[in-house]
């Protein structure tokens, strides 16, 4: 990509970054943003709101385009903890590995991941779309309420433990399902679902959609009930 | 929080800036820990003879001490004064006989013990610990290090990490276990001695426990797992390597990055970004309730 602008973090401080995009609104042509030596920062391009291409050369620390709107934020490496945690709309991508709680709370937007994502990815999602190339870590979608998890490889433990209404997809083996976490019958409406999501990702074909399964609540922990007073 | 580091070279070419490179990373985990620090490195060692660690008040005269601990061969032990700490080198042979000999001297606390380890420690921000013990001029195959935000206990040196585990053996620790009163109480009861109320000491007592009972180092982390009970992220530092472990839940942060020439350990990627060939490396996350090594004698 051919930047309008070029920020390198060897040179000037992260908080001078942050302060220019968020000034951004995207109606200029400035539009197009390369950021050089991330290093490790936390909370890079964090809290944007403005139709940007941010491109990050490097590994990002913690919470790397939290709170995102509206931007792509594409991370040439891995990204540390919460990465698009609380992404409201958008597209976040990792072409390495993610940390824990990646799209932690995120209401909207997609969070593509090209590497694994480690523990609790996508909990508490509220309607945020996550793609994970490789695998999920333990406790995934915890509590997650709206929005679809695909994993293309497997799931650790407790895969969507005290889940509401969140979408959970996996292609691999999942290590055990969460309290009220049930294996879900995969219908043609879910199918094209994934497809659609997959599209938007940039990750249409070559990918058989019926090697999926679908995990979803059992709806049992919703209200309180004595009887299941074991599993709170 | 807490910050940990550990270095674990496998380039023989980088040795001579081991300390250097574990200075730099320790000093950037600062922000995770500013109360105290600490490191261990593996650097030479005699044949035949025994590195003890000692710590003492500033000023204390390690010299007078080493010239007083007259051997009954061969004089006086080598000693080497850095700030608050003393390396004295003694042959195996006579270990037993230094140390009784050092029991008469209470403000003289043994804070390692081994053929290569030397263990410093100190309160105060991670920049002047490094700096008064002369870390980036260190050389040595392998070194973890620890800087603290004390939680569980005091900032006090004692209570600064590293803990000898062992001979060659030290653990640091980031994290906080729930379990140590009622551990340490059990420990005790089996004869290990504890210096301090700090919950990480009772980690290193009980992997010294386990040890002494016949399990290897990476059964006793395993078994670790089982009877700790709270959060950790432990790098243990052996005469030939590094072991990481991180309770099941993985509470608590851990990158790891792997080139030809080294293996690094870091609480966050950050800790990282001045080693050589960083860009190039294999950069990754340990799993949880996973015991990791890497081992020179393998």
């Amino acid at each position: 990509m051919t930047a309008d602008i070029t920020f390198d973090l060897a040179a000037a401080p992260l908080r001078e970054l942050n302060a220019a995009l968020h000034q951004a609104t995207g109606e200029s042509n400035a539009r197009r943003w390369r950021v050089l030596n991330p290093n490790g920062r936390h909370a890079v391009a964090a809290g944007v709101n403005a139709p940007l291409t941010i491109e990050v050369d490097g590994h990002v620390g913690y919470y790397c385009a939290g709170m995102n709107q509206q931007a792509r934020v594409i991370v040439h490496g891995n990204a540390g903890v919460g990465v698009a945690e609380n992404m409201m709309s958008g597209f976040v991508h990792v072409k390495g590995d993610a940390s824990q709680a990646a799209g932690a709370t995120a209401h909207g937007g997609l969070l593509r991941i090209d590497g694994n994502a480690s523990a609790r990815c996508g909990i508490s999602m509220k309607g945020v779309d996550i793609i994970v190339q490789g695998s999920v870590g333990h406790m995934s979608a915890f509590m997650g309420q709206a929005g679809a998890l695909i994993v293309f490889g497997d799931a650790g433990e407790a895969l969507g433990d005290s889940l509401y209404e969140a979408k959970l997809f996996v292609r691999g083996t999942v290590k055990s399902l969460g309290a009220d976490c049930v294996e879900k019958q995969m219908r043609d409406k879910h199918k094209a679902l994934i497809a659609q999501k997959l599209e938007a990702a940039g990750l249409s074909g070559g990918i058989d959609i019926s090697e999926f399964k679908r995990y979803g609540s059992a709806r049992k922990l919703y209200n309180f009930h004595i009887d299941n007073a074991d599993a709170y | 929080m807490c910050g940990i580091v550990g270095l674990f070279l496998k380039d023989p070419k980088l040795e001579p800036d081991l300390g250097a490179m574990l200075a730099s990373m320790l000093c950037v985990m600062t922000d995770r820990g500013p109360d105290s620090a600490g490191f261990a490195v593996y650097g030479d060692g005699a044949p035949g003879h025994v590195k003890l660690s000692l710590r003492a008040a500033e000023g204390y005269d390690f010299q007078g001490l080493a010239n007083s601990l007259s051997l009954s061969s061969g004089g006086a032990p080598k000693v080497a004064v850095r700030s608050t700490h003393a390396i004295i080198e003694v042959p195996v042979a006579h270990e037993a006989e230094v140390r009784a000999a050092l029991a008469a001297h209470p403000d003289v606390a043994v804070v390692g013990a081994g053929a290569r380890m030397e263990i410093f420690k100190e309160i105060g921000l991670p920049r002047d610990v490094a700096g008064r013990f002369g870390l980036e001029g260190m050389r040595g195959t392998h070194g973890i290090g620890h800087t603290r935000m004390a939680t569980e206990s005091a900032v006090t040196t004692a209570g600064a990490h590293p803990f000898s585990t062992g001979a060659d053996q030290c653990l640091v620790h980031n994290g906080s276990l729930s379990n140590h009163n009622d551990l340490r109480r059990a420990l005790r009861r089996e004869g290990i001695a504890f210096a301090t109320d700090n919950d990480s000491e009772v980690a290193a007592g009980y992997l010294t426990w386990r040890m002494r009972e016949g399990a290897s180092l990476g059964a006793a982390l395993e078994a670790g797992l089982k009877d700790l009970d709270g959060f950790f992220t432990f790098v243990v530092g052996t005469e030939s390597g590094f072991g990481v472990l991180r309770d099941p839940i993985a509470c608590k942060p851990a990158v790891m990055a792997e080139t030809d020439r080294y293996v690094a350990f870091g609480s966050e990627y950050r800790a990282l970004v001045d080693l050589p060939g960083i860009a190039q490396a294999k950069v990754f996350e340990p799993e949880p309730a996973t015991v990791y090594f890497w081992d020179r004698a393998q």
